[in-house]
């Protein structure tokens, strides 16, 4: 019995629709029947269109986003003629005929053409010989993206205009963005993406685009570029209504039109696409062997009971029911359309449209929620009790939810908004009346649910009452909001009313006054020390304890030099310039600023940690090196033996600038980081704020230092340009930053960090992190006052900020006059048996060499001899 | 001056008052009231110029009660702001008392301690 011979598949088209059909024959075992010819006029195997955004935006190298390199095909049997352009279709010869002429046979051929950008008309948009004008450009390719990204980096070019304000138009003005060009997208349509979104989810997503520093244009459409006399390059962008944007590139995103030539002069049927029926093939072709056809087309450039697509999902729908028709393997397999949906990142916002964006029948149910002010917008629609369309926009996590509603038709919730949020116990969250009493709500003070309901039934009506008594929520913090919650539970359970106590709004709980009215006050008195406040401001003159370090810290704000130091108003960390540890020895940090270091400095404290026994030295997060179990009566000696500055890693106040590598020795750095993080620790250096402060520089958006998670975070961005961002947060919350501004030098980096600084210090409530001040205040009110100067006070700050910090003195220097006497000297500690810390194993990482570990016994309790209170008395 | 501590029927001198900054405290060696060891006591200058005495060592974990901050009533210990009322040594965030402890100020100026 001889082998049938097997038959010839000529693919034309070489693109993800192509790419995957190949995938799923071969997956089919279509070798044994055909041999396949793979004809793409780009000269590459095939690569995902869709990472094209991540190369423009610098995040991923072209290498990361091929499917299948050339190699690939070979090895699979497959005949690839990368580079060759198919023109025609000679269907009665049964041969596809390239840009040379040659013609190449087939039995079964496939059109997988895809789309080209679509450029409306404009004037001046080509030369005379019909090419682009020099520095236009589409957005589709491989090759159109290394170009842009060339001519992005070359750092000749500042201003790019995108024209069109879809999908991939936004991609294309933030990686360009990224590059450090200023962008403007120009949109035709009323609203971005008009294609998937409806106008107020689109004016939503205007917000957030224009917050990360991208103009936008709509309702505006182009219909002049105009060029430079001199070179022939792109000067610019003229409107229809007269208005002309200055742009050194253009990129044409203004949608996409399927490409047909090959269809049309093959006489197919073609309308906006080539036309095909359920199975992909194309309609009323010549039939020359009783079939209904061996011509088909997917993807793209195919068109579908009227419908064409432009995502990546439909063409794999088609891409599988075509493998089961060709292979056999399923030949009653048949495509009917695709619902679409999208769910990406556009520009770093969250975007999932899932079918239509609004109602479109009178009897449609149309559920929205929105705010602008986040950037998000939440939608469903609903019809006869189906879900036909949702769109999520900044919050996209329940999108797996609406679209297996969307698919599968499932029934809906009654409460239609239960769609987009958990309500009471129907979500992930427990409720809190589904809380065990035993659950613990506080991890950072070990309460459980009973204990605040303990605390209720014991008579107390407010939650600070509740929280003063457990000490739930009075860690970290991020437990409040359940705290809260479960004291409301417990109060309503127990038939009472909840109250709120007053002192809530009181800058420390032992003066009844909110910040600015205490403020106002202290000026007014002219009152310099925490003991004038107090006999002053509190009731019955009476000192308060726990109001003590919120009190210095705000004197010292408002008299950066007439301020009047009462120790016993510090915490014991700012008394003795170190953090205190669980067994009452300290930790030393020395300053290492933007976190780069000497052989010298790494030597000397290598020689101070052996002498002093210290017993663990470690790498912090913030970049320096830390020297835990020092006692307290040795800081001093370590200290001057260091001779190095403190590195504040114990008060309220500014604490580290974390640097990356920068432009020295990155491949990637846009900008020199670690200098500027240097700078600014210097300026900012032991500043006391409303609550620790932690800075970040980083070269590039990689954010190798983590800025985005910063107080305040600092992004190079290429030409020059720094990103400064404001209240991120990675700490028991985890919070993005808010994009402040955009700024040209690291002069002007240090200026409008000092007067966020300032600002902060002046208006945030005491121990208010950044990442609750900023959404407090709103990131638009402080781009106002502080970038726009709109209350005329930047000015002020600027001198304020300056004036702090040139009263800056280094602590560490009290080594030689201490403020009082005794104040590092201490009966011998421990108080209590050590090792409470254990030591790190000996031979373990951080662990001690054995003649270094302190005399064993330690729990023997000596009584201060004549030498050692001699010694106090003394210093 | 005297710098040991001297134990008597009245009391144990610990330190003069001056070396006691207003507003802060210090922990100081006194024998136990059976004479059979010794103990911390961490005594308190309030700047009202009164002192009080309690057992230096936060019942809860350990801390360093004489590096807290005061008022005229209460210690916070430094480690996890637990506080204590040193007139009676009833804590007043849920944790176990401490001893409240004898003290007073001579009138040469000593610090006088009666372990409790």
């Amino acid at each position: 019995m001889h082998m049938k011979k097997k038959r010839h598949l000529v693919l034309v088209g070489n693109g993800m629709a192509g790419a995957r059909l190949l995938e799923e024959l071969l997956e089919r075992g279509a070798s044994e029947t055909f041999e396949i010819t793979v004809f793409g006029d780009e000269p590459y195997g095939n690569y995902n269109r869709i990472m094209l955004s991540h190369v423009l935006a610098g995040e991923d190298g072209e290498e990361s986003i091929y499917l299948n390199e050339i190699g690939w095909y070979a090895e699979n049997g497959i005949d690839l003629r990368s580079g060759v352009r198919i023109v025609d279709v000679d269907l009665p010869a049964r041969e596809v005929i390239d840009a040379t002429g040659e013609r190449t046979g087939y039995d079964v051929l496939v059109i997988a053409t895809g789309s080209s950008p679509h450029f409306p008309p404009m004037d001046g948009l080509r030369r005379e010989d019909g090419s682009l004008l020099p520095g236009v450009s589409g957005f589709r390719s491989l090759d159109e993206t290394r170009a842009m990204l060339e001519e992005a980096r070359s750092g000749h070019h500042r201003r790019a205009v995108v024209i069109g304000g879809g999908l991939l138009g936004l991609e294309a003005a933030k990686g360009l963005q990224n590059h450090g060009l200023d962008v403007t997208v120009i949109h035709s349509p009323a609203h971005l993406m008009n294609q998937q979104l409806d106008a107020e989810a689109g004016a939503v997503l205007r917000r957030s685009i224009e917050d990360c520093g991208i103009s936008v244009v709509t309702g505006a459409r182009t219909t002049g570029v105009t060029a430079r006399t001199d070179d022939g390059r792109v000067s610019g962008v003229v409107l229809k209504d007269g208005r002309v944007f200055d742009a050194d590139m253009v990129v044409v995103t203004a949608g996409i039109r399927p490409n047909t030539d090959v269809g049309v002069r093959a006489g197919l049927v073609v309308e906006r696409g080539i036309v095909v029926d359920d199975q992909m093939r194309c309609v009323d072709q010549p039939v020359s062997d009783g079939g209904g056809g061996q011509v088909y087309a997917l993807g793209e450039c195919a068109q579908h009971r009227g419908e064409t697509y432009g995502l990546v999902a439909p063409l794999w729908e088609q891409a599988t029911v075509l493998a089961d028709v060709l292979t056999g393997s399923d030949p009653d397999a048949a495509y009917h359309g695709s619902k679409t949906s999208t769910k990406l990142k556009v520009a770093g916002v969250d975007v999932a449209a899932i079918g239509q964006s609004g109602p479109e029948h009178p009897d449609d149910e149309h559920v929205v929620f929105s705010d602008v002010r986040r950037g998000l917008y939440q939608s469903v629609v609903v019809r006869d009790g189906r879900l036909v369309g949702a769109t999520l926009l900044g919050d996209t996590r329940k999108s797996a939810a609406l679209q297996q509603a969307f698919d599968r038709g499932l029934p809906l919730p009654e409460q239609r908004v239960e769609l987009l949020f958990d309500l009471g116990s129907g979500g992930g969250e427990a409720s809190v009346e589904d809380l065990a009493d035993d659950a613990q709500v506080c991890n950072c003070n070990g309460v459980t649910k009973g204990d605040i309901c303990g605390a209720v039934a014991s008579g107390c009506t407010s939650v600070k009452g509740v929280m003063d008594a457990t000490r739930a929520g009075k860690g970290c913090g991020s437990c409040k909001e359940v705290v809260s919650a479960v004291v409301e539970h417990a109060i309503a359970a127990g038939g009472g009313t909840l109250t709120e106590d007053a002192s809530v709004h009181w800058y420390v709980p032992g003066v009844p006054l909110r910040k600015d009215e205490l403020v106002a006050a202290i000026r007014e008195q002219h009152l310099t020390s925490v003991s004038a406040v107090f006999a002053a401001l509190a009731p019955g003159g009476a000192e308060d304890a726990k109001s003590k370090m919120g009190l210095t810290s705000l004197l010292r704000t408002l008299w950066p030099t007439e301020f009047v130091d009462e120790r016993d108003a510090r915490f014991i960390n700012d008394r003795v310039h170190a953090n205190i540890q669980r067994d009452g020895t300290f930790s030393v940090v020395p300053q290492m600023k933007g976190g780069v270091t000497t052989p010298e400095q790494l030597r000397k404290i290598a020689d101070v940690a052996e002498k002093y026994g210290v017993g663990m030295l470690k790498v912090t997060g913030g970049q320096r090196i830390d020297m835990l179990g020092v006692k307290k009566e040795d800081l001093p000696k370590v200290w001057a033996d260091l001779d190095m500055p403190s590195g504040y890693a114990y008060g309220k106040s500014m604490r580290t600038v974390k640097t990356c590598v920068g432009t020295d020795y990155c491949r990637f750095g846009l900008g020199d980081s670690t200098a500027l993080g240097i700078a600014m620790e210097e300026k900012f250096q032991g500043l006391e704020t409303p609550a620790k402060l932690k800075l970040g520089v980083v070269g590039c958006p990689r954010n190798c230092a983590e800025a985005y998670v910063k107080d305040i975070g600092v992004v190079a961005i290429g030409n020059g340009k720094w990103e400064v961002y404001v209240g991120g947060a990675a700490g028991a919350s985890v919070r993005k930053a808010d994009l402040l501004a955009t700024v040209d030098s690291p002069e002007a980096v240090i200026q409008l960090t000092g007067r966020f600084i300032q600002f902060y210090r002046t208006w945030g409530n005491w121990l208010e992190r950044t990442y609750d001040f900023v959404p407090r205040l709103s990131i638009e009110r402080i781009r106002l006052v502080l970038v726009e100067d709109s209350d005329g006070m930047c000015a002020q700050l600027d001198d304020e900020i300056d004036a702090a910090c040139a009263a800056y003195r280094d602590p560490w220097k009290e080594r030689e006059a201490p403020d009082a006497p005794g104040r590092f000297s201490a009966p011998a500690l421990p108080l209590i048996p050590l090792p409470l810390v254990p030591k790190r194993p000996v031979g373990a990482p951080g662990g001690t060499p054995r003649d270094l570990l302190p005399t064993p016994n330690p729990v023997e309790i000596v009584s201060p001899n004549e030498e050692a209170l001699m010694a106090g008395a003394q210093q | 001056m005297t710098t040991t501590t001297t134990a008597s029927a009245a009391g144990v001198r610990v330190a003069a008052l001056a070396e006691i900054p207003p507003g802060e405290g210090r922990a100081y060696a006194v024998p136990t009231s059976d004479g059979t060891g010794m103990q911390q006591v961490a005594v308190f200058h309030h700047r009202d110029g009164h002192v009080s005495a309690v057992d230096a060592v936060c019942p809860h974990s350990g801390g360093p009660l004489a590096d807290g901050q005061i008022d005229s009533c209460v210690v916070i210990c430094p480690l996890h702001l637990n506080t204590w009322d040193l007139r009676t040594g009833e804590s007043t965030s849920g944790q176990d008392p401490v001893r409240v402890h004898g003290v007073e100020v001579a009138p040469d100026g000593s610090v006088v301690v009666t372990p409790a």
